[in-house]
């Protein structure tokens, strides 16, 4: 079989070409708001979110009203009820989630299980990427249309957010609004990809994209094209694979977003583990630790990577000001700082 | 520069019998101070004192209990819409391994003024490079933050209030992690943004660099302990009152016997070297 005929056999069949249709949307939209998501430490409101809309999407069947209407409300709902219990208790922030959405999790089980002849429990957890109708993919464009053009629209504040709250507080920008808009584009973004993968794999496309981009990108612009790149040709051949290989579609599209990722962890560089062990090797062969003299002599360490402080101040310091160094944050960190709940 | 149409008698910073509780916690008490135009103020105290606190009310990140805060003679929350105030945070709590740049984050300053869309005009992009270069980090302006020295990173902060044109500068710890030359650096440069007549307020709890910086001080131990001419408010006597000797049971406001256990006590140490200040702290 030629490469030509191995690309173009699944496409004569409508629901494949459909199927790729929806989970190519879908991932982009994903992939996006996986940028911000994983920034803002929100990949457990990903979660929570994703799993909350059960209840909303079995009662959309038994009502016979659009899934995404039902899923929306409670993902919404979802998010509005873990600020509420988060701010009326001093509970974290990980815990009220988890109490919430398993709630609603439970909930819609029971309400799946009381209600057996009409809704495939299997479809909305793990997705029925290969039965979706003409009208569910063009809900999916428009839904996943939408959400991105917001996105992109207000991507610079969504940013600032994200890396200084604090700071779009004092410009005068209304940082709740900010955080709701954000958590609306999550709820809508949910609802356009358990389509594709289900409830439960949806939760994978809301931030595996984003921290493969991230371990490859130092720049915010980079990261969103990165992102997107990755999570068209994963789902590409996640679709592929299912076909030729015979298994779940959403199962293989999440594989081949965790195979990416795998593979940009090991071998990227200079960041990937096998670099650095490389590299550690190499400065343990050259005599004992050379990026050590260069700190003490006060030159940036420039080639390792950015995610330590680089100590270059830190040797000169003396008295006060070393002890200072090393305190901790004190109470000037608001626990809420990570928190969804404020909205 | 913008000229700001404020009468002169209007302090740049009014606060006025400030208590913040947090729950049952006293975070401050009773404080009052003032700022005026072109003066920097040095915010002194030990972690825990309500430094932190203080700016919070100031930004209105915190509901006081009981009295008010003014800024340029209006809210807090006025003020912030109209760009006069900005903020550094303290090194601890800035993600350093973000994926911005440092002419990213420059920009930010600028967003307050900006469209909806945040899109950069030639006039903001020309901004942003004037900050960059009167902090000298237009060579690095490329570079992602996580990759910059301490007196880099915080003179990257500097650069976003600079291209804010703010009028109040509240700066967190700027000192914490900084090595002396990038100190003298920032001094100069916060010095020269007091003389365009704006205001700088620094909390800090190393008091050396506070006489060559700053005009004022303000001592701070959930209440105000002393403010004025910075040489007056650092004696030997106020210092045991705010940083030693160390206190037994940090959550609570330090007892009257301590003034004079401490003043007795404390008078060997330099004004320069706070007794055991930072193991103190809570």
């Amino acid at each position: 079989m030629d490469v030509l005929t191995f690309l173009l056999e699944p496409l004569q069949y409508g629901f494949l070409t459909r199927a790729l249709a929806v989970t190519v949307a879908a991932a982009v939209v994903a992939a996006v708001l996986s940028c911000w998501l994983i920034l803002m430490g929100w990949s457990l409101m990903g979660d929570a979110v994703s799993h909350a809309v059960l209840p909303g999407v079995a009662l959309a069947y038994i009502l016979g009203i659009p899934f995404s209407i039902g899923a929306f409300v409670f993902g919404a709902g979802a998010v509005a009820l873990i600020g509420i219990v988060r701010s009326t208790t001093k509970l974290k922030a990980d815990t009220v989630i988890g109490v919430v959405f398993t709630a609603l999790f439970a909930t819609g089980l029971a309400i799946v299980s009381a209600t057996p002849s009409q809704i495939d429990l299997m479809h909305i957890l793990f997705g029925n990427v290969l039965g979706v109708s003409t009208g569910e993919v063009w809900q999916v464009l428009v839904l996943g249309a939408l959400t991105l053009a917001i996105l992109l629209f207000k991507r610079r504040d969504l940013t600032l957010l994200a890396f200084d709250r604090t700071h779009a507080h004092v410009i005068g920008l209304n940082t709740r609004m900010l955080s709701a808009l954000l958590l609306g584009l999550l709820a809508l973004t949910v609802v356009v990809g358990l389509q594709a993968v289900g409830i439960i794999l949806v939760v994978a496309m809301l931030i595996t994209p984003g921290a493969t981009a991230f371990l490859l990108s130092r720049s915010f612009d980079r990261m969103l094209v990165i992102a997107v790149v990755l999570t068209v040709a994963a789902s590409v051949a996640g679709i592929y694979a299912s076909y030729y290989l015979d298994i779940s579609t959403g199962a293989a599209v999440v594989l081949c977003q965790a195979l990416v990722f795998t593979a940009v962890y090991l071998f990227a560089r200079p960041d990937g583990v096998l670099w650095q062990a490389r590299r550690r090797r190499a400065a343990s062969r050259s005599g004992s630790g050379s990026t050590i003299a260069r700190s003490a002599a006060g030159v940036p360490p420039t080639p390792t990577p950015p995610t330590q402080m680089p100590p270059t101040d830190l040797p000169a310091a003396d008295g006060p000001t070393a002890g200072a160094a090393a305190a901790p944050p004190s109470a000037s960190r608001t626990p809420d700082a990570a928190l969804p709940g404020e909205a | 520069m913008t000229a700001l149409d404020l009468p002169a008698t209007v302090p740049v910073l009014g606060v006025r019998n400030l208590s913040v509780s947090y729950n049952d916690v006293h975070a401050l008490d009773d404080v009052t101070m003032s700022l005026g135009a072109g003066r920097i103020c040095g915010l002194i105290g030990v972690n825990g004192s309500g430094k932190s606190t203080l700016f919070k009310a100031l930004m209105g990140l915190v509901v006081p209990r009981d009295g008010s805060v003014e800024l340029f003679g209006m809210s807090s929350a006025s003020a912030r819409k109209q760009g006069l105030v900005a903020y550094m945070p303290q090194a601890e709590e800035v993600d350093w391994t973000f994926p911005v740049s440092v002419s990213d984050v420059v920009a930010m300053g600028l967003y307050g003024r900006l469209g909806a869309a945040r899109r950069l005009r030639a006039a903001d992009r020309a901004a942003v490079d004037d900050a960059l270069e009167r902090v000298g980090l237009s060579e690095l302006r490329k570079r992602q933050i996580g990759q910059l020295s301490g007196g880099q990173r915080k003179r990257v902060f500097i650069a976003r209030s600079i291209a804010q044109d703010a009028r109040l500068l509240l700066l967190d710890e700027p000192f914490a992690g900084v090595d002396r030359a990038s100190e003298r650096t920032m001094t100069a440069l916060l010095k020269a943004l007091r003389d365009e007549g704006r205001s700088v307020l620094v909390s800090t709890h190393d008091l050396a660099g506070v006489p060559e910086l700053c005009d004022e001080a303000v001592l701070l131990h959930r209440r105000v302990l002393a403010q004025g001419d910075p040489f007056q408010v650092l004696t030997h006597g106020n210092l045991a009152l705010a940083f030693g000797p160390a206190p037994a049971a940090p959550a609570a406001p330090p007892a009257p016997s301590v003034a004079t256990v401490g003043s007795t006590a404390a008078p060997a140490a330099a004004p320069a070297a706070p007794p055991a200040a930072p193991n103190g702290e809570s």
